[in-house]
């Protein structure tokens, strides 16, 4: 690693409309090493490497390599200067094999498609940096490694000198992200220079060598990895202490099955989503899920709330029977639901705070009369302020449409709603997925206070540090199957990593 | 009566003249194809054909040269089409808004300029159209050769485009621009391909080969316009590209079976078997129907087919 700069963005500013997403931002990178950008989500991370790979334009600011002067409009300006990203929603198109999506990075492909040469590159490029991929299958039918793989090498393919790693370990499994790393040690000793985009404090300290951290769209500091902790990088990127460690476990124990899933079986299209045996929540206990995204974790979370009918197995909330009974049935034994996205599912975008807050309790009273016929708009609205003061949602006023919120004021919403509802069982799926750490914090205590006062909560979550610090018992899907439990108090990651992705299990319990 | 069904010559007449009832169709699906594969849905083919049909028309009886009429159809579907592909691409038109105007506008439009050229008058205006070219040789091959053989050459050229059409699109670095911006638009952005741009080269190759297959029922089948000369064959061919899987030859497969369809009711019309012929008359687009009802419940076309792009939006 050299001392000089090579990549230097001078006093970047980006604006968009009212709302500056990047305010006077120097960032620079030296030849040859891992630096990691380091913020929130909504820090500015995403944009100033959008400005950096050409697909945004900065309002104001000058970005220098190698001492001169560059002007970056558009990708490809990008792409000629040698600067490649790894975005974390792929830039893949499922419907074309691996080797078309590769040419399609590539300029100069001449008038005719040239599969054969474009084949043999990826294969010398797999196996230099042991990328393994078959370059004919189709996109679609690849994992997310597989598929994190393809955009290395469709990086390196156009002679990409800086790698800009948007949030890579945000999709794998501990072991896969190791493997990562390893490849990114390789790129590094072939003299390449890597940008990584992370808010995960412990890969950082495991794989970069100085950190830049953003906070509010704006630069904090420039740390090298040696002078500095974890805790302190928690600290700058947030602004305040960040807590780190598990939260303690419930004493008294209870032994009532909240909820108890038997034998339930769910396919969709012919492809079987759950095969489930056996799971159940005791009252006051938090059961996490772990796993990778897309391992039947929606299809659990709507089991458990009634939103899918079942192929075959049988379904209690407390003690009742609510197979095949539909939502309403669900929500009437006391299942509540912080649902995956927020915007889909949990919130009507366009309609108002104090709407939204009300949505499963409307024709109730005392928000309608007449059994629905009638709706009190004061209650509604003393309501939302009410919900406002208690949960510390941050809005101008209960008359704003949702949409207009912060995501973690909007979950904020949806964790008001449902914990007023009283029930017994919370499914909470990705609670605090695109959420700011306050807000996920907050969220977190609702969470254990709601535990605490005898529900039965479970947790789905891909984010594997969130079940570690809030699960009493924990279990590892994939594909659709319980693989096992591990103890989150003293968790075997290794255990949980193969068991995540699939070669260990199924147990049990 | 029943006899004359099966002899030889019916058989030969009825693929002949099957395969000319295709071609307009293909030349209007293989365009949209390129559109749809780029993601833009034209459902204004209908008013493109039209516009290709009148204004060869007008264009032969005028010059009396065939080839200006096809230049001028083909002008005219391009510029049609440009005007579509401004308003969806760059202005964020919603898709099917503008194509049904465009079918709206095109039939009003046409009625207007045929009647502004030729007034009103009793008997439709004819022209020398395209005549059949027999390839030497190949066009005495019994039943195939009067078939395929013994057409004119916007029928010949419409077959030949089917495998160019295939190899542009899956063989050619325009081709894997073109269909990466129909798939995911956002991603062929980042990898630095102007979306726009292929976009509107899609619906320009769209405008280009519907304005032909207009030409071809005006100046190469009819040989005369008249109002309501395309008669929804611009449905069918959106129907078509569904049911042939945006893909060239299924493309072919779907408007023969349309065409094969047409042919036959003509001849049964002809053979007065005691079904009023409206009846007949339905069967090419009832067999569309049943066949995308039927066969095509499944067909997964372009992902960002229909959904404009806005570059350098936030998600």
């Amino acid at each position: 690693m050299s001392e000089r700069e090579y990549l230097s963005m001078e006093h970047i500013t980006k604006r968009f409309g009212d709302f500056t997403a990047n305010r006077d931002v120097t960032f620079c990178v030296r030849q040859g090493e891992v630096h990691a950008l380091l913020g929130e989500n909504g820090a500015g991370k995403s944009t100033l490497m959008n400005i950096l790979s050409g697909l945004y334009q900065s309002t104001e600011g000058e970005i220098y390599i190698n001492g001169k002067k560059v002007s970056i409009q558009t990708p490809q300006d990008a792409r000629a200067l040698g600067i490649g990203m790894v975005y974390q929603h792929f830039m893949l198109i499922p419907a074309m094999t691996v080797t078309e999506n590769v040419m399609l990075s590539m300029s100069g492909l001449g008038p005719v498609l040239d599969f054969e040469a474009t084949r043999a590159k990826i294969r010398s490029l797999s196996e230099q940096y042991h990328l393994e991929v078959n370059p004919d299958r189709y996109v679609r039918d690849l994992s997310v490694g597989e598929q994190q793989r393809i955009e290395i090498i469709k990086v390196l393919c156009a002679n990409a000198s800086i790698l800009i790693f948007d949030e890579p370990t945000a999709v794998l499994t501990p072991a896969e992200s190791e493997g990562l790393f390893e490849i990114m040690r390789l790129l590094i000793q072939e003299g390449h220079t890597i940008i990584f985009i992370s808010h995960k404090l412990k890969e950082i300290m495991a794989i970069c060598d100085r950190i830049t951290v953003l906070r509010g769209g704006e630069k904090v500091c420039v740390v090298d990895k040696n002078s500095t902790t974890v805790e302190d990088l928690g600290n700058y990127m947030v602004g305040h202490k960040v807590a780190l460690d598990r939260y303690p476990g419930r004493e008294h124990q209870e032994e009532t099955h909240l909820l108890e899933l038997e034998g339930v079986v769910y396919s969709e299209q012919g492809v079987q989503k759950l095969n489930i045996d056996h799971l159940h929540v005791k009252a006051g206990e938090i059961l996490g899920i772990a796993g990778v995204d897309g391992n039947g974790q929606s299809e659990l979370a709507k089991a458990a709330t009634g939103l899918i009918a079942l192929d075959q197995g049988q379904i209690q909330v407390a003690g009742q029977t609510v197979t095949g009974k539909g939502a309403k049935a669900f929500i009437q034994a006391g299942v509540t639901h912080i649902p995956e996205d927020r915007n889909r599912m949990g919130l009507v975008g366009s309609m108002t705070l104090y709407e939204n807050l009300v949505l499963k309790q409307i024709g109730e009273a005392p928000f309608s009369s007449l059994h629905g016929g009638h709706i009190n708009y004061k209650v509604l609205h003393h309501h939302a302020k009410e919900m406002i003061q208690k949960y510390d949602i941050r809005t101008a006023s209960e008359n704003l449409p949702t949409s207009a919120l912060s995501g973690g004021n909007q979950q904020k919403v949806i964790v008001a709603r449902e914990m007023e509802l009283g029930g017994k069982l919370i499914v909470a799926v990705h609670p605090t997925r695109g959420v700011d750490i306050g807000a996920s914090d907050y969220i977190h205590q609702q969470l254990i206070a709601a535990r605490d006062r005898g529900c039965a909560v479970l947790l789905i979550s891909a984010d594997l540090d969130e079940i570690l610090r809030l699960s009493d018992r924990m279990a590892v899907i994939y594909e659709g199957q319980i693989m096992g439990y591990e103890d989150p108090e003293n968790p075997d990651i290794n255990r949980i990593s193969l068991m995540m992705a699939g070669k260990e299990g199924p147990a049990h319990a | 009566m029943t006899a004359n069904l099966f002899t030889l010559s019916f058989f030969t007449e009825l693929l002949s003249s099957g395969l000319r009832m295709t071609t307009p169709i293909l030349y209007t699906a293989l365009g949209e194809t390129f559109s749809e594969r780029a993601g833009i849905t034209n459902i204004g083919l209908e008013g493109l054909m039209v516009v290709g049909a009148v204004s060869s028309f007008i264009g032969v009886s005028l010059t009396g040269s065939l080839l200006i009429g096809v230049l001028i159809a083909i002008g005219c579907g391009v510029l049609i089409n440009a005007l579509f592909a401004y308003c969806v691409i760059y202005r964020h038109s919603d898709q099917i808004v503008m194509g049904m105007a465009l079918n709206i506008l095109a039939a009003g439009a046409a009625s207007f300029l045929y009647r502004a050229v030729f007034g009103i008058s009793q008997t439709p205006e004819k022209v020398e159209g395209f005549q059949a070219i027999s390839i030497p040789g190949l066009s005495k091959i019994p039943v195939l050769g009067q078939v395929l053989f013994s057409q004119n050459i916007l029928l010949y050229l419409a077959l030949i485009l089917v495998p160019v059409c295939s190899f542009v699109l899956f063989k050619t670095p325009f081709g894997l621009h073109l269909r990466s911006v129909g798939e995911y638009p956002k991603a062929a952005d980042s990898m630095g391909i102007k979306v726009y741009r292929m976009r509107f080269f899609g619906c320009i190759i769209g405008g280009a080969l519907g304005g032909l297959g207009g030409a071809y029922l005006s100046i190469a089948y009819m040989n005369m316009y008249v109002d309501n000369l395309v008669s929804g064959r611009g449905y069918i061919a959106l129907a078509a590209v569904i049911f042939g899987k945006w893909n060239p030859k299924g493309v072919l497969m779907a408007t023969l079976l349309f065409g094969f369809t047409d042919a036959l009711q003509m001849r049964l019309q002809a053979m007065s078997l005691g079904i009023p012929y409206q009846f007949m008359a339905m069967l090419p687009y009832l067999v569309t129907l049943a066949a995308l009802v039927c066969f095509v419940g499944k067909s997964v076309g372009p992902a960002a087919n229909t959904v404009n792009y806005v570059r350098g939006g936030k998600e």
